[in-house]
């Protein structure tokens, strides 16, 4: 099915079980821990043997020798697989480095062996018996200092990825208000509860992964890559994900180990990547360096905007790109936006929730908060006064749907920000400055092909099948009230099965384009399926009406049970049409913030996100996504952060107790609004992601709060109490 | 995690003097910290003996007014004791400050003392560290220190003692009993318990081999305000970035120790006593001789900012 013109009335506008608050079908699996996640898959295959990865100890150079004697023979060891030894390219085209194989060493922590054992403990007790030499190198690890000669980075076909439009410069140096200011934020890690792991097998050539992905059809093209054999003799399964946020979208290297460790031991290895190797071993989101310029009028009228991003990578290619939401969410004649990228030697950066624009909410929306005051008029109103009417970088682009002004308003009542203190440091609670902070969120809504089996049993059950990933977003449950929404069944008569690469190539999970493409990838299949059963029994599907487990046609009332066993397999794919329009979501975050006027140490009192997303095909779910992206934010705002030692190479706080993430006594009360808005432009559903969209503003927001709260503006990213408790104003 | 031998002591003699006869052993207690530390291959001890059998989990009155803390009595426990939340209000306050319930059911007296520093660098067993193994260097003087130690720290190691019940304890003038392999016994004061790394930063205290802690002895109540204010990054689950145990009298005298400053809880008593008065002086004299890193020298002004934060917590 070709999305090919926006969506007209369907069945979706009466929807009575899409677009209904539905507890998640896995959730009681998931609450009793009888959700079998990849490392605890023991019945998928017999005979198990425990792997355990080695870590480079150190962060670039080249490995001269690996004496694996002592481990081989230490007790219950099976083998050993050694990267120096090992011949396989191992690297798929969407890695940024070398997952293992060979004797070059690009970053700390790289994979470099992998025991295998009879039991966990044994292997793990063995990799400490590998006496491993190296040849050390200088590498590039200091990225502010690297950061200034940064070349630009490859845009879109290879092109310099800069734009602008007007004259920047010309209308800034003539603005009456600017405002220039520069913003850093850290490296961060995704930090998800359950690390890459798998469980690899082979039977003759053919190789099954029960692993933890987001993206199967990526993952089993890129195995195939890795290993040097064809992707057909793979399967990849992984129906429960603890957790990704763009960290599990490409192979790493738990699941390569695995599937050669497995090899050579002759039957089935299980690994997973050890919580103290996450932060090195895997990706990471980038350091950024962000310089914000804004000239405005008197007025409050942006007359130029210019953001310019620097970040770092181990090849000097996919960076992190803080200027994503900037051509898009705020007016403005003379633009211009810049991307460099300097090569360092530190582990590979990569996707990690809303990749770019989280970290770019983090200065622009501070940047216009810093606009606002110089100007003298409300940060809200600033918004609402450049709210654009086309996109401002690309005016002959439209929005497909924006209710930002809405958003922002509806939050503003709600949150109750007229009583906010426009003069920071003048609300005090006892021993605490108490401020309001407010930002507003862009992120795009892109949708991505996307296939599913749809199936009748024959007792009126439908069973829908498709490679499609639930990383605890609610896929299962918001695929099932689609299937049961255009079968006419209800919920409980819906079976869904999800991960496994023998089934329809879905969207995958990522870059919040998940919930729109798969859902419409499902409806797709059921439209044949109804289309099948109609050709079946004599009428025509598409005019039946299927309900409560019937179907009827004309004055013929038939049951969903009497179609017997019946199979349709469905894609739905995204027109051209669509390149006319920028399909996006929006939000209003609110935040108070209170911060101890003695120490410096902020705590938030409370958060508000007002969406716009279109339709929401489970308020619930939807719920959920954004109060974790909110918490994702707060952590990025107030305290996450991977220290990078430059002498070393490597981000030292390698453990949850060193990369502090927030815990439930950070977070306080937290509200979501989602506007009652509908999008013909991005699907059949009319429905937009907010996985990505929450984290896209509520950091600013954050960062505002303490801002108005103390007097201070901290630039730098976390906002640690080191970083300002001596300016606080001096208590009576 | 190297492959151990394991045993079960019946009595603190027989605990004493198993570990003293096998080189490499160690005593277990809630091991929330040692099994932790020996899966990493930080700690590697070739035996075992576990002290959960041999008493001294009660916590009893003194002749003298004072309670008496076996070893073996946990946190939890300790911490919500009616009698140390009404008379030592701040080592209630501290242990539950630290780590979480889960954590503090398991951990004990004893072993909460003996909890080892949180350098990032002792955690990391590519990284030189003298603490972790003797000689080797120190990853940390000029890498990432903002978690660690400002004062009392050397050449050799620069690492915090991370706990905050200890800090209490320091301010409430305990006393540690022990009992050695050969049953001797001794007390120790808090204030000479831990001790600072010198050229030697593996050993963390003055105990011996084979000693084995028995009690912690608090003398009689002090009165006045008991507050404890630990300052760090998040709301909870978080070592101190810099905590103060504070006792407030009525006539506005302060005691004060201080946690995450230095190897060892940091009380000054002589700095101590102008503290009412000026207590920008005051703390001048605590922390004199103090040698930061670029990275935490931030603490200093913290602590005097946490210590003034938790004086006008009583006031209010
Ligand atoms: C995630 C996490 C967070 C934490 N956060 C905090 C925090 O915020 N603040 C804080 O203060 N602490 C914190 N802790 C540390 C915690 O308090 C200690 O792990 C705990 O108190 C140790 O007690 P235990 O009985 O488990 O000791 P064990 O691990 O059993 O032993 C620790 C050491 O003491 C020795 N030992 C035990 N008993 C005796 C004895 N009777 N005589 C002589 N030697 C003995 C052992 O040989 C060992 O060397 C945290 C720990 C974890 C894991
Ligand atoms: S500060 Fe101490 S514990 Fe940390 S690396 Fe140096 S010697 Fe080791």
């Amino acid at each position: 099915m070709e999305f090919k013109a926006p969506a007209e009335t369907n069945l979706f506008d009466t929807a009575k079980i899409v677009g209904k608050s539905t507890p998640r079908i896995d959730g009681p699996l998931k609450t009793t821990g009888t959700a079998p996640y990849a490392y605890e898959r023991h019945d998928v295959v017999a005979n198990q043997a425990y792997g355990y990865v080695l870590g480079s100890a150190i962060a670039k150079g080249r490995i001269t020798s690996m004496d694996v004697s002592e481990a081989l023979a230490a007790p219950g060891v099976i083998t050993v697989v050694t990267s120096p030894d090992s011949d396989i390219p191992g690297i798929s085209s969407m890695n940024n480095a070398r997952l293992f194989g060979g004797s070059e060493i690009a970053h700390y922590h790289q994979a470099i062996a992998c025991v295998v054992a009879e039991t966990f403990e044994q292997a793990r007790s063995a990799a400490a018996l590998i006496r491993t030499k190296y040849d050390r190198e200088q590498g590039r690890f200091d990225f502010p200092a690297l950061a200034p000669g940064a070349p630009l980075a490859k845009g879109r076909g290879g092109k310099p990825d800069e734009a602008s439009l007007g004259d920047f410069d010309g209308a800034f140096a003539a603005s009456a208000v600017k405002l220039d200011a520069t913003y850093t934020t850290p490296d961060e890690s995704h930090a998800m509860m359950e690390p890459h792991a798998t469980i690899a097998a082979w039977e003759g050539d053919q190789l099954t992964l029960w692993t933890s992905n987001q993206m199967i059809a990526w993952g089993k093209k890129s195995m195939g890559e890795a290993l040097g054999i064809d992707p057909e003799n793979i399967r990849l399964d992984s129906p429960y994900i603890g957790g990704g946020f763009g960290g599990k979208l490409f192979i790493r290297a738990d699941v390569l180990v695995a599937a050669l460790a497995a090899k050579a031991a002759k039957r089935p290895v299980k690994v997973a990547l050890q919580r103290p190797l996450m932060a090195n071993n895997t990706t990471h989101r980038h350091a950024t360096i962000q310089r914000i310029r804004i000239g405005a009028q008197t007025d409050g009228k942006i007359t130029a905007i210019a953001h310019e991003n620097w970040s770092g990578n181990i090849n000097g290619e996919d960076g992190e790109n803080g200027t994503l939401q900037t051509p898009v969410l705020y007016a403005g004649a003379n633009r211009k936006t810049a991307n460099y990228i300097a090569t360092l030697d530190l582990p590979e950066g990569n996707a990690m929730r809303a990749p770019g624009e989280a970290p770019g909410h983090m200065a622009l929306e501070v940047a216009m908060d810093e606009l606002a005051e110089k100007l003298g008029i409300d940060p809200i109103e600033l918004r609402i006064r450049n709210e654009p009417t086309s996109v401002p970088s690309k005016p002959e682009k439209r929005f497909s749907d924006r209710n930002l002004v809405r958003c922002l308003r509806e939050g503003s009542q709600r949150f109750g920000w007229s009583d906010r203190q426009a003069e920071p440091g003048k609300v005090r609670d006892g021993q605490w400055l108490v401020g309001m902070g407010v930002a507003a969120g862009y992120r795009a809504a892109p949708t991505m092909k996307s296939a599913a089996r749809v199936r009748l049993d024959g007792s009126g059950k439908v069973i829908v099948e498709t490679d499609m990933t639930d990383i605890g977003t609610g896929s299962y449950t918001i695929i099932a009230q689609t299937a049961a929404e255009t079968m006419g069944v209800s919920l409980d008569r819906v079976v869904v099965t999800l991960g496994d690469s023998r089934f329809p190539a879905s969207s995958g999970s990522g870059g919040q384009w998940g919930a729109a493409s798969s859902t419409a990838g499902v409806y797709a299949a059921c439209v044949n399926l109804r289309r099948a059963i109609g050709e079946k029994m004599g009428f025509n599907g598409d005019d039946a009406v299927f309900a409560d487990g019937r179907i009827r046609t004309g004055n013929q009332v038939v049951d969903l049970a009497d179609a017997g066993s019946l199979s349709a397999d469905g894609e739905i794919t995204f027109g051209e049409f669509k390149r006319g329009y920028d399909v996006g979501t929006y939000a209003a975050h609110f935040a108070e913030v209170a911060v101890n006027a003695y120490t410096g140490e902020a705590r938030i009192r409370r958060m508000l996100a007002v969406c716009d997303a279109g339709r929401i095909l489970n308020p619930l779910s939807a719920r959920s996504q954004v109060i974790g992206a909110m918490v994702m934010a707060a952590g990025a705002a107030l305290m996450e952060e991977l220290a990078v030692d430059k002498r070393f190479g490597l981000f030292i706080n390698h453990d949850l107790a060193g990369y502090e993430v927030p815990v439930h006594a950070d977070i306080t009360r937290q509200d979501v609004v989602f506007l009652d808005t509908l999008d013909p432009i991005i699907s059949p559903m009319k429905a937009k992601g907010v996985g990505e969209l929450g984290i896209c503003g509520p950091g600013a927001a954050i960062a505002n709060a303490i801002y108005n709260a103390t007097g201070v503006r901290v630039r730098d990213y976390p906002i640690t109490l080191d970083k300002y408790f001596e300016k606080l104003p001096t208590i009576a | 995690m190297k492959s151990f031998t394991y045993e079960r002591a019946k009595t603190p003699a027989e605990a004493a003097g198993s570990v003293a006869k096998a080189s490499g052993a160690k005593f277990l207690a809630g091991g929330t910290n040692l099994l932790d530390l020996m899966k990493l291959e930080i700690e590697t001890p070739t035996h075992l003996v576990d002290v959960q059998d041999i008493g001294l989990d009660t916590i009893e009155k003194t002749k003298d007014g004072g309670l008496r803390i076996g070893a073996l009595v946990t946190n939890t426990a300790l911490a919500s004791d009616q009698r140390i939340r009404r008379d030592y209000g701040v080592l209630s306050r501290a242990i539950v400050a630290g780590a979480s319930g889960q954590l503090r059911n398991k951990a004990t007296t004893a072993g909460n003392l003996l909890q080892r520093t949180r350098c990032p660098y002792f955690y990391d067993t590519n990284m030189a560290c003298n603490k972790r193994q003797p000689g080797s260097g120190c990853a940390a003087i000029q890498g990432y220190s903002r978690q660690l130690g400002v004062i009392g720290t050397s050449d050799s190691c620069i690492a915090t003692y991370p706990g905050d019940m200890a800090i209490a304890l320091r301010v409430l003038d305990a006393t540690i009993a022990t009992v050695k392999p050969d049953g001797a016994t001794r007390t120790i004061a808090m204030a000479d318990f831990h001790r600072l790394p010198g050229d030697t930063p593996q050993f963390d205290t003055v105990l011996e081999r084979g000693e084995l802690i028995t009690h912690v002895d608090l003398p009689r109540p002090i009165g006045g305000q008991h507050v404890y204010r630990k300052v760090r990054d998040r709301a909870s689950y978080a070592f101190a970035l810099v905590s103060v145990a504070a006792v407030i009298q009525p006539d506005g005298k302060v005691r004060a120790a201080f946690g995450g400053m230095a190897p060892k809880p940091w009380r000054v008593e002589a700095g101590e006593a102008g503290l009412h008065e000026d207590p920008a002086a005051a703390m001048e004299t605590i922390f004199s001789g103090a040698r930061p890193t670029e990275d935490n020298a931030f603490k200093i002004p913290l602590a005097q900012r946490a210590l003034a934060s938790a004086v006008a917590q009583t006031r209010s």
